[in-house]
């Protein structure tokens, strides 16, 4: 297989799909007609059904019911309560894990992952399960190739964000329901948003300027009969008063959040973030500066658009070095998966090797989401853990031949000691494992 | 000591070291037989809700709702109390052995989680450095990294622990185990690459160990196993309980590691907090619990510091939470920590007396108490704490932490 092609699909895909080779002639083309059009998963029938961002609140709200009805009856909760939040949570963890094993589109959803991660919401606070699959679909998945200013906020409106940061229920002490309520504002959108998902800790805010933010986003709310996603604005709940947020003035009412994400996402100190974070995902953890200077000139110069800047992501000189980045484990999941031929894998297997190995599900510790740096997946028993992932997979496979699956997932990357040692294994299933444990398997 | 090294020496490829002259000398003037364990409560615990100032008569006009009822605190002394959920560390407290230190953090005041946790690891207040405090002090130590050698617990190793000294790693199994045969071809067919190779063979190094210690059968069949556990084992198997006995007993066996660290979430209470709050200090409490019952006589040999990255705000926000705020509590718990009292140069919760009008006001450096327990603990000289903590002097090593 052509070189280029195999570098393109390892480096900005999720590894070469089994049995299936892109009918294209040129590498570059290939990854570019990935960025045309709509995401294909949203026209996908596995995605049919799956429920908006409004569904999974209100299913998260009739469980706390259901919850609080079984207890009264003073039966236990083991066996008797099922609940709908946690089976939407797999369904579309299922399908979406599914689509980004046989996707034809693999840069597109390496695209959709990252950005996931920029904007992480975790299924380990705030009751997000149900809500993280909406979120990608609803929130990422449409705006990838996108404007990113769009993104923002669609990402910061959404119910999986405004209760994972817990804005959802933050109020501003001066309005009718604060003065009411005496409740106030919770901080930690108006901090986060700034600090992860816009101008960085580089713009050096201070707190009064995170104090003023959030107060612009109160009001931001979740209701499950606010179809499709679930957003709702709550005037009773929004801080009276324009606020200043780096030297700018807004004014108060939704549209003064809207404005100050806006001038927020396009400031010159996002661009340089943002330019920085996809040459440190897509070409080394210590990316070279010309990279990350030319794809912040493309975000400023094109006002945030993303597929311009993907594009000039592929048509960076370093994007096309030898492959040095270490898979995260999802990436190393995934790609393993594509590689070996399993057709859906089952769901818990998926997840549960995802937890072993360190990187459970939209399950992030923390709201600056899984790291990028290879140091942080090598740990000896992390790598062990590979291994005998690897070694169990290989287990699950009766297909094609060791040699067949290695040409296919590495193409001319196979290295000659690997090849050896597959040709001279003593059973297919060591011999796979060898193969899934090669350095150059575990790179991208 | 020497002798009781070399197995643990042997297995982790360091036999020479352990067999050198000059490093039995070493061994010999080192007290090898202590133990540092690191705790790192990562997204900021409110050091006042786990450490209540309740005899602080502006405690209640800041966040009444976030204060437990007098009956179900656990009372230190008179002015302060553990919340409810830390039972173990209260009976610890009562036997002398825990040391909480209140008002105290970094030097670090942007309140970005992100940064102040590498600060707090690095030990460093700015960017540039990639090694962990932890990492140097285990390098310091004068078995030349072999007694000290370090252990991260959990999956991945955290930048506490990173850096130029090679630290293995335990987290528990759940995959199918290739035979020793296949790992050794795999090992073999990584052993040119400089990340993997090293890795897999501190792995299957420290495996090997590791199974003997906690007395796993080796498993050639590539069917699954449990841990064999004994009774006390807690089941459920990444939960910090889980890994604290693991660790306990590597820490306590012949010739194991002597440092570990953990990382444990769950400490962001922007909202709900005294709902939220609870399962997390239940599970340190137990875990500590879990640990000083697994390492059995050598916990009177260890020291368990527990750190975070910042407290959060003195008044309770508008969504039942507090957000990200300044000084906080850490705690050293073990059988030779000078406790039973808590330290601290209270500042007070007046709202003079509040940093920046917000948060409570740090009257102590985490670096002064890292310092003075390692100091206390190891007995190292000013230029090795130096050595470990660059540009700390502004941070000078707290005196009688341990009662040595």
């Amino acid at each position: 297989m052509d070189s280029d092609l195999t570098h393109a699909m390892i480096r900005f895909g999720f590894g070469p799909l089994t049995g299936t080779v892109p009918a294209t002639a040129s590498a570059r083309d290939w990854l570019r007609n990935q960025l045309r059009g709509p995401d294909p998963f949203l026209a996908d029938p596995r995605s049919a059904g799956l429920p908006s961002g409004a569904d999974a609140l209100a299913a998260r709200r009739d469980d706390v019911l259901t919850r609080k009805r079984i207890l009264a009856t003073g039966k236990p909760l083991k066996g008797n309560f099922k609940p709908v939040s946690r089976a939407m949570f797999l369904r579309d963890a299922q399908a979406q894990v599914d689509w980004a094993l046989s996707t034809k589109a693999p840069f597109r959803e390496r695209l959709v992952w990252f950005w996931a991660n920029h904007f992480t919401t975790s299924i380990q606070q705030g009751g997000v399960a149900p809500l993280v699959g909406p979120f990608m679909r609803e929130a990422i998945r449409p705006h990838v190739t996108g404007n990113f200013t769009t993104m923002v906020l669609a990402a910061e409106r959404h119910p999986a964000m405004l209760l994972y940061l817990a804005n959802a229920f933050s109020v501003g002490p001066g309005s009718r329901a604060g003065i009411r309520t005496h409740r106030g504002l919770n901080e930690n959108l108006g901090r986060e948003c700034m600090e992860l998902h816009t101008v960085s800790l580089r713009a050096h805010y201070t707190q009064a300027d995170v104090t003023n933010m959030a107060k612009l986003l109160t009001g931001w709310s979740i209701d499950p009969k606010a179809q499709p996603t679930g957003f709702k604005f709550r005037p009773m709940a929004h801080e009276p008063g324009s606020q200043i947020v780096l030297g700018r003035r807004f004014p108060p009412g939704e549209a003064g959040g809207i404005e100050a994400l806006r001038f927020l996402s396009t400031h010159p100190t996002t661009y340089r973030a943002l330019a920085h974070k996809l040459a440190w995902h897509f070409i080394a953890d210590y990316p070279p500066q010309s990279a990350v200077d030319h794809l912040a000139d493309v975000l400023t110069g094109t006002g945030g658009d993303l597929g311009a800047t993907s594009i000039a992501l592929i048509s960076l000189k370093a994007a096309w070095t030898p492959l040095t980045k270490i898979k995260t484990p999802f990436d190393y999941v995934v790609s393993l998966a594509r590689a070996s031929g399993m057709a859906q894998p089952p769901v818990g297997l998926m997840l549960g090797s995802l937890r072993k190995l360190g990187q459970p599900l939209w399950a992030a510790p923390l709201p600056n989401g899984w790291s990028d740096h290879g140091s942080d997946w090598t740990g000896s028993d992390a790598v062990l853990a590979r291994v005998d992932f690897a070694y169990t997979i290989a287990g699950r496979h009766d297909g094609a031949a060791p040699m067949d699956v290695a040409q296919s997932a590495l193409g001319p990357l196979l290295q000659p000691a690997t090849a050896t040692a597959i040709a001279t294994a003593g059973s297919p299933r060591e011999a796979l494992a060898m193969l899934f444990a090669a350095p150059e398997f575990q790179r991208r | 000591m020497t002798l009781a090294l070399t197995r643990r020496a042997s297995l982790l490829g360091l036999a020479t070291i352990a067999a050198a002259g000059r490093a039995r000398v070493a061994l010999a003037a080192a007290p090898t037989d202590q133990r540092f364990v690191v705790v790192l409560l990562r997204g900021a615990l409110d050091g006042m809700a786990a450490v209540v100032p309740y005899g602080d008569a502006n405690l209640i006009r800041l966040r009444a709702p976030l204060v437990p009822d007098q009956a179900q605190l656990l009372d230190l002394g008179g002015f302060f109390a553990f919340h409810p959920a830390l039972n173990n560390l209260h009976a610890l407290y009562r036997a002398n052995q825990v040391l909480p230190v209140h008002a105290i953090a970094g030097s670090y005041r942007t309140r970005s989680h992100f940064e102040a946790q590498d600060y707090l690891q690095t030990g460093i207040d700015h960017a540039g450095i990639t090694s962990g405090w932890l990492n140097r002090l285990v390098g310091e130590l004068p078995a030349g990294g072999v007694a000290g050698r370090g252990l991260a617990v959990g999956m991945g190793v955290p930048l506490l622990l990173r850096g130029s000294t090679r630290i293995a790693s335990y987290a528990p199994a759940g995959f199918a185990k290739p035979s020793p045969d296949l790992y050794a071809q795999i090992a073999a067919l990584n052993r040119p690459d400089p990340v993997f190779g090293p890795a897999i063979a501190d792995g299957l190094r420290a495996a090997r160990f590791d199974h003997a210690a906690l007395a796993i059968p080796d498993d050639t069949t590539g069917t699954l196993k449990a841990d064999a556990a004994d009774e006390t084992t807690p089941t459920h198997g990444y939960g910090f309980p889980a890994l604290a006995h693991a660790a306990g007993r590597l820490l306590a066996s012949t010739g194991g590691p002597r440092i570990a660290a953990f990382q444990l979430e769950g400490w962001d209470t922007h909202a709900n907090q005294m709902n939220l709050l609870h399962a997390p200090l239940a599970d340190l409490d137990t875990g500590i619990a879990s640990l000083r019952t697994a390492l059995g006589p050598a916990w009177a040999s260890t020291t368990v510091l527990v750190i975070t990255e910042f407290g959060r705000t003195a008044r309770i926000n508008g969504t039942h939470g507090t957000d990200h705020g300044t000084a906080t509590v850490a705690f050293l718990a073990g059988g030779n920590v000078a406790g039973g009292k808590v330290r601290a140069n209270w500042p007070g919760l007046a709202a003079t007396q509040l940093f920046e009008n917000r948060d409570l006001a740090p009257t102590a450096d985490i670096r002064s108490l890292a310092k003075g327990v390692i100091q206390a603990q190891f007995g190292l000289d000013e230029a090795s704490l130096a050595r470990i903590f660059p540009d700390s002097t502004a941070a000078p090593a707290m005196a009688g932490l341990l009662r040595v």
